[in-house]
């Protein structure tokens, strides 16, 4: 059974629509933020209680879209995009210097359960090019020499 | 106002993310004076400035507009959604609008409510854009608190990272919450949209230029930009230049001007290759097209298209198949699998390049890159199959010698320099999916 502090939650996105099934997406969102960042089977079961669908239909929608993640993520996540405009300024270089500074390549999660590191495209950010996202917040540009200090400031949140 | 703005008009000099500074410079007076007028008589304004649509297509918002049948010619409500989920590689200007001038944006929203008489307006905001949701919010609880909506509600919905829901249909499909698909149509969202009610999508710029319609008076905004397509248009530029960022400057600007005045020229000194004028699905220009003027019909008659007005310069560091190969991972990632030309057509092109690039692939495989190309084109439910091909397809055709060579010499001719060697897309960590083999 989902909490039932997260099924009032549900409900109230539920009524922000003329069909309370367009707040699934934002019931993933909000069950993913309290899974730590992921969407365990449990979370699932959970959003298809609260809106009241088939579970089938929920991880239909969950496995679409990009921004669910259907496995454990690291506490911080590093982003990086890697699009056309990225790519002709260095997006490359801050990769591979991510992958040395944070021991791991780019669709992994470190060891320790710290990171996650991915690829993302098109970020939006092609006039700050290139683009790299931690936690969700946007740091523009950054090149390969910023990034040992960017992971030093991610560590110590 | 100044003449030459009428989106970002008034940002430089104020926080206009705040009510009150909006106020200052008269914001909201265009919703009063479009409230005052009846419904039929705003759309004809609208439809006399000829205001296009600024997401890529160009569709004049006046006839969008006119085909949402009025309340006593439909059952159940009609709704505004509002397209913020831009996501067109090379584009970030929407992120700016509603970053810098998120009243204005609403107030689009809400004229475009009175017009069609809508009491819903949706903002589907794509997932990625955290800050400008954040600013977007803010502006919006504000407007609703000093009860500037009137009988209108506005929400924001996020979504969660899929370029496809950038398409109309799927966006409405996404925000109906279900899988991002594109629908077939007819019937048209105007017809039958939302929950299949009658519905007026348009994308955030486009909508955020409405106001300076309503204040400067058709007469006066049609003296900006050119008479197909009067008014300004957000350019973003970037890639190899040395001033990217958002140029807001009159429609018909041309490439020389946006590049060499506004962006100061191609970044260290480099030699033009080639610029991508409207997004990365559009076919490229090459150096001797500099002189295009940026509007919809002048850059669709010089073979491409304006699309979302973004445009990306590439200099000569740049393999010619490297970048047909990175822009073709793009879209073998953000095709939805509905249709089975754009989704198979994507990974055959992805993987004929990849043999390309390594100097493996045969005359065979670059004929099938243009067969490819040609089968995929109109044959799926929206434009994304399209756009895979048309950034490939014009790839070949104006940079030929190049693909070539890649054959003939065995090998890429840059050698490992090229300035996007090795450069990963977020495809290649999907280690799981399944790709079917291009039989030989």
């Amino acid at each position: 059974m989902a909490a039932a502090d997260f099924v009032a939650e549900v409900q109230r996105l539920r009524e922000r629509y003329p069909q309370g099934r367009s707040a699934i997406m934002g019931a993933l969102r909000l069950a993913q933020e309290r899974h730590n960042g992921w969407l365990p089977p449990e979370a699932l079961r959970d959003v298809a209680d609260a809106m009241d669908v088939a579970p089938a239909q929920v991880e239909a929608v969950a496995t679409f879209y990009d921004m669910y993640n259907l496995e454990p993520v690291g506490r911080h996540l590093v982003e990086v995009c890697t699009n056309l405009s990225c790519a002709l300024v260095g997006a490359k270089q801050v990769v591979d210097a991510f992958e040395q500074e944070l021991g791991i390549p780019p669709g992994e999660t470190s060891d320790d359960g710290e990171v996650t590191f991915r690829l993302i495209e098109c970020a939006g950010g092609c006039g700050y090019a290139p683009v790299v996202v931690v936690d969700h917040w946007y740091r523009e540009p950054t090149t390969a020499d910023d990034v040992p200090g960017v992971v030093e400031e991610m560590r110590a949140r | 106002m100044p003449a030459e703005l009428t989106v970002l008009t008034g940002a430089d000099e104020r926080d206009l993310t705040r009510l009150d500074e909006y106020r200052a410079i008269s914001g909201y007076q265009a919703l009063e004076r479009a409230r005052a007028m009846a419904p039929a008589a705003l759309i004809e304004e609208i439809s006399n400035a000829s205001l296009r649509g600024r997401g890529g297509a160009g569709f004049p918002m006046g006839r969008k507009l006119s085909l949402v049948p009025p309340p006593d010619k439909r059952s159940g409500p009609s709704y505004v959604v509002a397209n913020a989920d831009e996501s067109e590689p090379g584009a970030f200007k929407d992120r700016e609008i509603m970053r810098r001038v998120p009243h204005r944006f609403v107030e689009g929203c809400l004229i475009a409510a009175h017009a069609i008489q809508a009491s819903n307006v949706f903002i589907y905001i794509r997932g990625e854009y955290l800050a400008e949701f954040l600013v977007l919010e803010a502006a919006v609880e504000e407007a609703r608190l000093a009860g500037v909506f009137g009988d209108v509600d506005v929400v924001l919905h996020r979504g969660a990272g899929a370029y496809i829901c950038g398409e109309e249909s799927a966006l409405l499909e996404s925000l109906e919450g279900y899988r991002g698909q594109p629908r077939p149509r007819p019937p048209f969202p105007p017809v039958a949209g939302l929950y299949m009610q009658p519905t007026l999508i348009n994308n955030v710029q486009t909508l955020a230029s409405v106001p300076a319609i309503i204040e400067l008076g058709v007469e006066r905004y049609s003296e900006l930009g050119v008479a197909s397509a009067p008014g300004t248009v957000v350019y973003s530029l970037s890639g190899n230049v040395n001033r990217p960022g958002n140029y807001e400057l009159p429609l018909g600007t041309t490439l020389r001007e946006l590049i060499f005045e506004h962006g100061h020229g191609v970044a260290e000194g480099r030699a033009l290759k080639a610029i991508i004028p409207g997004g990365s699905s559009v076919p490229v220009f090459t150096p001797d097209q500099l002189d295009v003027p940026l509007d919809f019909d002048s850059v669709q008659s010089a073979g491409s298209f304006l699309g979302s007005a973004a445009v990306i310069v590439v200099d000569d560091r740049a393999c010619m198949v490297q970048l047909a190969l990175r822009a073709e991972k793009f879209y073998m990632h953000e095709s939805c699998g509905k249709c089975t030309p754009c989704r198979e057509g994507t990974r055959w092109l992805v993987q004929l390049l990849e043999k390309i690039e390594a100097g493996e692939g045969t005359q065979g495989d670059l004929d099938l890159v243009v067969n490819v190309c040609d089968r995929v084109l109109g044959k799926s439910l929206c434009a994304l199959g399209d756009f895979a091909v048309y950034c490939v397809g014009s790839y070949v055709a104006k940079f030929r010698d190049e693909f070539q060579q890649h054959i003939d010499e065995g090998r890429c001719p840059y050698g490992g320099e090229s300035s996007i060697e090795g450069v990963p897309a977020p495809s290649d960590q999907h280690t799981h999916t399944a790709m079917a083999e291009v039989p030989s």
